[in-house]
This record gives structure tokens, C-alpha cells and sequence, in this order.
């Protein structure tokens, strides 16, 4: 169970430029090893590289320095192993909610009738009966969240990535969408690398919290959470480790050494 | 209903200058004229024995055959332009050059190629057609969120599944549009195609040619009616199948 399950070596990326000749340090280093099953949130302020990280460790970047491994193997390209739930949903518009579920068994050549009883229990799991037959822009914010994170996790990934996937709900849906995956979980034992912005969302679901600094990105610090589960969102190791972390990232917005530097 | 008051009171004004003499038929002919016109057009033809019916099928044929060249090589060719920005580059200067003249201007070099007939009047309707479907292809295709491909990606895509299940449907609306901005322009052209000449005697840009040859105002103006008619009928079936396959928003 101990064993390193995704590991990140000296991972770097600077964006180049062309027209304006210019660079953007994103990333300066970032090491990380993370265990299977683990749920691992990553905070940091705005524009920190967050996004840029978990495309890098999609396979979706093609130049970037480092490393990554799956359980020991390199990741070169996507690959359905490691599922990216996007900061902007990303539905494809033209496809019913069960044909956006359905996208990565279709490419992976599963015939129809199969591919619709995987989707359908998809969609049971999802709370969202009724409504396979609906496109993307007929669905609720909170909706169009859970079909992206449904589409990702049909294909049972290794490792499931999601880009502050609740940033845009209201703050219901949002904790009803965090029970949802505390549910979700319990059955399912992930491992989840979770990008959000929100600290309290980062506490409540977490096994470990990594912060991040400005940009560009690496590893201020590292938090263990061992509460049990489920998780009291006011209980005092929350509030210890919630203003722990909001204390970091404050000096990190205060601090003014130049960025890129 | 009340939008049709205005055309009412212009169709009755306008048969009032013609009946009361103010206006000469010779030079406009008064409504109900054109409607006797077009029923002469129906029943005894122009030329005569040469039915309206018949000059209808002849243009559509015309048009069916440059608009179906057009749009089998425009929305392949311009799926391709956006897919691949080589293959723009490569393609793009040709395009700019024969895309500015006008397909009319080149009714004379299409004659002296192909002679008068089907397939010269097909290949003046197929450049009119055929620029706009490309375009709003590539255009379409440009304009698909790159995320949705990299999502694709993330779930094994290959460039096929990208090219067939993110580009295809994605530009989907954008080939409507270019679809129907070229049979607008292919309609267009095809009457001016037809009024300089046609071999098999049949099509509405002949017939209303051969009704000015023969000073008939009446029934050159019912002629343009069924023009402007069936130009909105086509346009009107690309809609309703349009909504019939697009079904997102
Ligand atoms: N394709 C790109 N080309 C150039 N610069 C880029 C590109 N993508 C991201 N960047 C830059 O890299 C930095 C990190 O971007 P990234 O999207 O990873 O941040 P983030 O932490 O996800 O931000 P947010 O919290 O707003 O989502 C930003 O300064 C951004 O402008
Ligand atoms: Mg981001």
C-alpha cells in the first residue's frame, strides 16, 4: 500500500513565446511522490501553474523538463491511465450527457449496447437519471460538472486529476458536490489529485495538501490530514491545519520578490 | 398577421397606378398581370411549348450537380484546412487568388472549355458554391475549443477520433452556414449562367431571357417571382434539415 504510485522529478516548464519572444517560467521545480489511493489537493494562488502541472501530468504538454512516472513507467502522451477532469468542463457540445459518458469506451471500440449499460450505471452513480438524453447546454453548472467528472471516471483511470472542478458551482451544490465525492470514494479508492482554490474544500476532502508558491510553481509545503472520515468541517484539527495554510498562502500575496526570478 | 397590411396596401396601390394608366404595362406590368403571366408560363410556356415546370427541373439539375462538386470537395478540403496548419499554408495563396473573381467572369473561359451546356453551367455554379462551403469549414473547424480536443486526448483519441468525432460534428454548424450561403450564391449564378445560354433550351434564367426576346415584362417578372421563391424554399429545407441533425444548442 506504501508504495510510490505517481511520481513527479524535477518537474519545470517555462511557456515560450514566438511573436513577443517571451518566456514564462510556469513551473521552477516540483518533486512529488504520491501512494495509491491517496487524495491529494494542490493549492496555490491564481496563476501559480496549477493547470499547467496537471497537463503535464496528463501527457497533454509535449515540452516541459522532468520526469513523470506511473507506477514506474514514463508518461510520454495521454493516456486513458490518467483521467484530467478540466477547469472548464470541456463536454463536447454536440453530444447527449450518455454520449459525452460514453466518449472513451466508444474511441476504445466498445460496441453499442455495452458501452450504454456502462454509461447507465454511470449515471445512476451520478444521481442524474432523467436526464441522459439532454446536451451539454440544457444541463445545470452542477450538472455539467458531474457528467465531466462521470466521463473521466468511467474509464477508471489510475489516477483521476480534477481542475477546481466545484470553482464555478454556488456554495450548496459545491458541498453537496464534496459529499458526493467523500461518497464517491468510499467506494471507489481513487487515487485523486485535486487542484482547487478554496482552502476549506482542500481540508475537507484531502489526505494531503500541497501548497504551492506563486508563480513560478514549486512546493511550499506539504500537510498530512489524518482525520477519519467522515470529516467534521469545524472541528478544531481542520481549523488548526485550514489556518495553517491560509497563513502561508497570505504571505506568499504579500510577499513582492519579482516573479520569475 | 399585421405585417402583411404594408405588402397589401403596396400589391393595391400598385395595381391601382396600372389599372387607372398612370403606369404603362409595357414597362410594369400590374399584379394581376405577372399572375396571368404566370399562369401562360404554367400552361402554355416560353418559349411556347416550353413549360415553366420543365425550366424549374432543368435549373435544379443544374444547381444540384455544382452545389453537390462543391460541397463533396469543399467540406473535406476545408476540414482539412483547419485541421492541419500546413496544409493552410499550402493551399491557402491558390485559394486567395481565385477566390476574389468573380464566378461570373468566368462564364467566357468555361464556355471555351466545356462548351454550352451542363457542365459549364454546373462548374460557374460549383466555384460560386464551392469557396464559401470551404471556408466557413475551416473557419468552423478553427473555431472548436482546443480543449475539447485535448479532452479527447486525455480519453485515447487518436488523430481519426479527433478528426471524425471532435472536428466533424464541431465545425458541423459552421458547414451548415457555408452550406447555405453557397446555394444562395450557386442560385444567384445559376440564373446569369443560364442567360448566356443554354444548350438543352430549359432553365429560368433562358426562360426569362427569351420572355424579354419576345417583349413578355408580365411574364419576366412571374419568372423572377419563381426564382426568389424557389431560392427560398432550398434555403428553407437546408434550415429544417439543419435542425433535424443539429440538436444542441
Ligand atoms: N499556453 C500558454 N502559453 C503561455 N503562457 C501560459 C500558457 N498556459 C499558461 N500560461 C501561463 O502560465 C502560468 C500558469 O498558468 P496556469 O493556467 O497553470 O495557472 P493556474 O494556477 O491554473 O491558474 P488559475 O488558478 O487561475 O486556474 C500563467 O501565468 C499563465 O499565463
Ligand atoms: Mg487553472
Amino acid at each position: 500500500m506504501n508504495t510510490v504510485h505517481l511520481e513527479l522529478v524535477r518537474i519545470g516548464k517555462t511557456f515560450l513565446d514566438e511573436k513577443l519572444g517571451m518566456e514564462t517560467c510556469a513551473i521552477a521545480q516540483i518533486d512529488l511522490k504520491i501512494e495509491k489511493g491517496q487524495f491529494v489537493s494542490f493549492v496555490g494562488p491564481s496563476g501559480c501553474g496549477k493547470s499547467t502541472l496537471l497537463r503535464i501530468i496528463s501527457g497533454l504538454e509535449n515540452s516541459f523538463e522532468g520526469e513523470v512516472f506511473l507506477d514506474g513507467k514514463r508518461i510520454l502522451k495521454p493516456h486513458n491511465e490518467v483521467g484530467l477532469v478540466f477547469q472548464q468542463y470541456a463536454l463536447f457540445p454536440w453530444r447527449t450527457m450518455c454520449e459525452n459518458i460514453e466518449m472513451g469506451l466508444e474511441i476504445m471500440g466498445m460496441g453499442k449496447t455495452e458501452r450504454r449499460a456502462v454509461a447507465k450505471e454511470y449515471i445512476r452513480l451520478f444521481g442524474m437519471e432523467g436526464f441522459e438524453h439532454l446536451y451539454p447546454c440544457q444541463l445545470s453548472g452542477g450538472m455539467q460538472q458531474r457528467v465531466a467528472i462521470a466521463r473521466t471516471l468511467i474509464m477508471n483511470p489510475k489516477v483521476v486529476m480534477m481542475d477546481e472542478p466545484f470553482g464555478s458551482l454556488d456554495s450548496q451544490t459545491r458541498n453537496d458536490m464534496q459529499e458526493f465525492l467523500m461518497d464517491l470514494r468510499q467506494k471507489r479508492n481513487d487515487t485523486v489529485l485535486f487542484v482547487t482554490h478554496n482552502v476549506d474544500e482542500a481540508v475537507f476532502l484531502s489526505d494531503q495538501i500541497v501548497v504551492l508558491s506563486k508563480r513560478p510553481a514549486r512546493i511550499l509545503r506539504i500537510f498530512e490530514i489524518n482525520c477519519s472520515r467522515p470529516r467534521d468541517r469545524t472541528s478544531k484539527e481542520a481549523n488548526d491545519i485550514r489556518r495553517e495554510v491560509i497563513g502561508i498562502l497570505r504571505r506568499e500575496r504579500m510577499d513582492t520578490s519579482p516573479v520569475g526570478s | 398577421m399585421e405585417r402583411y397590411i404594408p405588402l397589401l396596401v403596396l400589391l393595391c396601390l400598385w395595381q391601382a397606378l396600372c389599372s387607372f394608366g398612370i403606369v404603362a404595362s409595357y414597362v410594369l406590368p400590374s399584379p394581376i398581370e405577372i399572375a396571368i403571366g404566370f399562369w401562360d408560363l404554367l400552361t402554355v410556356g416560353m418559349p411556347p411549348g416550353h413549360l415553366l415546370y420543365y425550366h424549374i427541373l432543368y435549373s435544379l439539375y443544374r444547381v444540384s450537380l455544382g452545389f453537390s462538386v462543391a460541397c463533396v470537395l469543399g467540406v473535406p478540403l476545408g476540414l482539412l484546412m483547419g485541421w492541419s496548419p500546413r496544409f493552410h499554408n499550402l493551399f491557402s495563396p491558390i485559394i486567395e487568388i481565385v477566390r476574389p473573381v468573380p464566378p461570373l467572369a468566368w462564364i467566357p473561359i468555361a464556355i471555351v472549355w466545356l462548351g454550352i451546356g451542363i457542365k459549364s453551367s454546373a462548374f460557374i455554379i460549383f466555384l460560386g458554391a464551392f469557396f464559401p462551403i470551404l471556408l466557413n469549414t475551416a473557419s468552423g473547424v478553427l473555431a472548436i475549443n482546443p480543449i475539447l480536443i485535448d479532452a479527447a486526448r486525455t480519453l485515447n483519441a487518436t488523430q481519426r477520433d479527433i478528426f471524425f468525432k471532435v472536428l466533424v460534428p464541431g465545425s458541423l454548424p459552421s458547414i451548415f452556414v457555408g452550406m447555405r450561403v453557397g446555394m444562395g450564391v450557386a442560385w444567384m449564378t445559376l440564373v446569369a449562367a443560364e442567360f448566356s445560354g443554354v444548350k438543352e433550351g430549359y432553365g429560368l434564367g433562358f426562360m426569362i431571357m427569351t420572355a424579354r426576346d419576345i417583349q413578355r415584362p408580365d411574364e419576366i417578372l412571374a419568372g423572377m417571382l419563381v426564382i426568389g421563391v424557389i431560392g427560398f424554399a432550398v434555403d428553407w429545407l437546408f434550415r429544417t434539415w439543419e435542425s433535424r441533425i443539429r440538436l444542441w444548442g
